[in-house]
């Protein structure tokens, strides 16, 4: 009875404490707002980027170079965001309060991708005028 | 005997722990977080003295046996260290650094007098054994109620130190992993050859992993809201402002 409890207990104190792990690891992104450039690369039309969005934008920033250390960032919200889609699968029909804050929590994934993308397209800018600079 | 996968994993966990130690010395963290990096370096010291009696003794010597028991519950009361500090660095403003102290050792001795009573009518050398892995299950069930409660404090009085933050979450984790994985064992003892045994060592490499990140990505100035970070489901409303805090 009390290893079960302790099971219980211990299980949605793991819950918690990864969720707010991986909020604070990707809470630089969230804040950041789009720019129209990276909205028109990856046809972002509406004001908040969609969480079905989140495939198309990771497929985007893997093209371009990458932008000081951001790639194990992506990974791990690649690693959270899949987590969340299975869980608001599974929760769907089971528990729509939960369905509904991973639906949310994936477009802060979405979002993030973007920024990392919007920062990658700036970068690769800033190459070919590098590039540019040093021919003419 | 040891699978070839328990090898790999506590070769990347030895590899993180001297990376948190790097790390923590290029960011000249080290005394900052001190029972932290004591921690993993005693944590590092002991996983290599402990397997280089393994080989010198083999697995089933009384040497090894005694390792095995002292160096877990050594690592055991410095995890318990590591909470300690982060509390005193959550209040360090709130000068009760003397009051946390005295709490802590007080619980520190009440769980190995529980452990004690716990395990006592075993009989033989076994008892040592058995007081160790009582005392490291309710040192990690007690370090989850700790951290949580720690946590909960930090959302209250608006911590906003970004390192902070992400060491208390990562110990959260590793916490509450554990703690999770050995009540799982004791509700079914036949799961753990297959499943559990590696659950430990998988959460103990991804601690060294989050914290070397940690040290190596976000600057000690770096400021983190964390009104945002606590679990709320939609139509929760947000905590309320928090009281002033007590700071002489």
């Amino acid at each position: 009875m009390i290893a079960a409890l302790i099971f219980v207990v211990s299980v949605a104190a793991l819950g918690q404490f990864f969720v707010s792990y991986c909020r604070a690891v990707l809470s630089s992104g969230r804040k950041a707002a789009l720019s129209d450039g990276v909205r028109d690369a990856a046809h972002i039309e509406s004001p908040a980027v969609a969480a079905s969005d989140f495939a198309r934008i990771l497929t985007l920033a893997r093209i371009c170079p990458e932008a000081g250390h951001d790639t194990r960032e992506l990974r791990a919200v690649r690693v959270y965001y899949y987590l969340l889609d299975l869980l608001e699968r599974a929760a769907r029909s089971l528990s729509p309060p939960v369905a509904a804050w991973a639906e949310l929590e994936r477009q802060g994934c979405a979002h993030f991708a973007a920024v990392t993308l919007d920062r990658r397209i700036a970068h690769s800018r800033e190459l070919m005028r590098q590039v540019y600079h040093n021919h003419f | 005997m040891l699978g070839p996968s328990v090898h790999v994993l506590w070769f990347i966990s030895l590899l993180l722990e001297i990376a948190v130690l790097v790390c923590a010395l290029y960011r000249r963290a080290f005394a900052r977080y001190l029972a932290l990096n004591l921690y993993i370096l005693c944590s590092l010291i002991l996983t290599v003295g402990l397997e280089l009696c393994r080989r010198g003794f083999g697995i089933a010597s009384f040497t090894y046996f005694l390792g095995y028991y002292c160096s877990n519950s050594l690592l055991c009361i410095l995890k318990y260290f590591v909470i300690v500090q982060l509390y005193r660095l959550v209040f360090a403003k709130t000068d009760i650094g003397k009051e946390i102290r005295a709490a802590a050792a007080l619980l520190l001795a009440a769980t190995a007098m529980f452990s004690y009573v716990f395990v006592q009518h075993s009989q033989g050398h076994h008892l040592t054994a058995r007081f160790v892995v009582e005392l490291e299950q309710n040192l990690n069930f007690l370090g989850v109620v700790l951290v949580y409660l720690l946590w909960g404090a930090m959302l209250k009085l608006r911590e906003t130190r970004t390192r902070l933050i992400q060491f208390c979450l990562a110990l959260g984790i590793y916490f509450s992993a554990t703690a999770g994985t050995y009540a799982l064992r004791n509700l079914f003892p036949s799961l753990e050859p297959a499943v559990l045994r590696c659950i430990p060592l998988i959460a103990e490499t991804l601690l060294s992993l989050a914290w070397a990140y940690t040290y190596l990505m976000v600057p000690e100035e770096a400021r983190l809201a964390t009104a945002p970070l606590a679990f709320r489901l939609p139509g929760q409303s947000p905590p309320r402002a928090p009281q002033m805090v007590n700071a002489r």
